[in-house]
């Protein structure tokens, strides 16, 4: 279950963020922007390193003592960032794999929604629905 | 099966509407570009959602002309039902496809004939290919021309910065 959700575009502002813990949101703001460093660096290690097939999970990009923080970047250079709790029982990368392959799907609908310009914030409620079910629930 | 001509269908009442609304507002001097920039315009945002769906699992692109490859394969064959026959470049941010049967152009002629109309039916496809070169990560123009029907060349001029 993730604690923070962000959907960043690819002129690096964001597009979404949602955190569970109200109170904390800015630690979790500033958690999320640190870790695009993290991001760019994988993307063009990558490109350069190999030259075989790219994978669009990143991976874990760097844990905190409390926190673990997952990315992915699609081919439209949109990156997804996920902060689980290091308490809870680690997640299988399975599982985050399968957590972001829901929320592209998702942001694919609302980037086919005619009523989303890209660039916006995503206003989208089923969007919101689905980041929703992933998140803690708040106690 | 009827489904592949029903695109062809909207795509020909789109052209007709946007025309005939703007020779219904008057302003006859400048109707045709603003007819041509609105088709691509639509073409742009339709361009960024399809090209996010048919990316969605495929692996991230090596290079611009990995993005043209994949642009003259997959996403013409998903959106025209056949690939590009003859892709060019000069290995400088300039690319020409060439369409040897293009799809929206089929049902007009084989030859000459109508040559002047077809310009209107080829500005949506340009802002698809603008589009979804833009949602990659490549700004470009995207410029067609037709000199033999239903063969058609797409120019994609790559904006280097």
């Amino acid at each position: 279950m993730a604690v923070c959700i962000a959907v960043i575009a690819k002129e690096n502002y964001p597009l979404f963020i949602r955190s569970v813990p109200v109170q904390n949101e800015l630690k979790f703001h500033y958690t999320v922007h640190t870790s695009l460093d993290v991001v760019e660096e994988k993307i063009s290690a990558v490109g350069k390193a190999m030259a075989d097939q790219r994978e669009l999970y990143l991976g874990l990009l760097y844990p905190t003592e409390d926190y673990k923080v997952y990315g992915y970047v699609t081919n439209s250079k949109v990156k997804f960032v996920i902060v689980v709790d290091s308490s809870n029982t680690s997640l299988r990368d399975n599982e985050i794999r399968s957590m972001f392959r829901k929320l592209h799907n998702s942001f694919t609908d609302v980037m086919c929604n005619p009523f989303y310009n890209p660039g916006d914030t995503i206003q989208s409620k089923a969007f919101d629905s689905i980041v929703s079910a992933m998140m803690v629930q708040a106690s | 099966m009827a489904d592949d001509v029903l695109f062809e269908f909207l795509h020909m009442e789109m052209v007709s509407h946007i025309y005939k609304d703007q020779a219904s507002k008057g302003e006859m001097d400048k109707d045709r570009a603003t007819c041509v920039s609105t088709l691509e315009g639509m073409g742009f945002r339709v361009g960024q959602g399809l090209i996010e769906r048919f990316t969605k699992d495929s692996p991230s692109f090596k290079d611009d002309l990995d993005v043209m490859k994949f642009i003259c394969k997959d996403f013409w064959i998903n959106v025209f039902r056949k690939q590009i026959d003859n892709l060019r470049t000069n290995h400088q941010g300039t690319y020409v496809l060439q369409d040897n049967k293009f799809a929206l152009l089929t049902q007009f002629s084989n030859g000459k004939q109508y040559l002047e109309e077809a310009p209107k039916y080829l500005a949506y496809s340009c802002g698809l290919v603008r589009g979804a070169l833009s949602n990659l990560g490549m700004d470009c123009v995207v410029t067609a021309e037709v000199s033999l029907m239903p063969s058609c060349k797409f120019q994609v001029v790559i904006q280097k910065i």
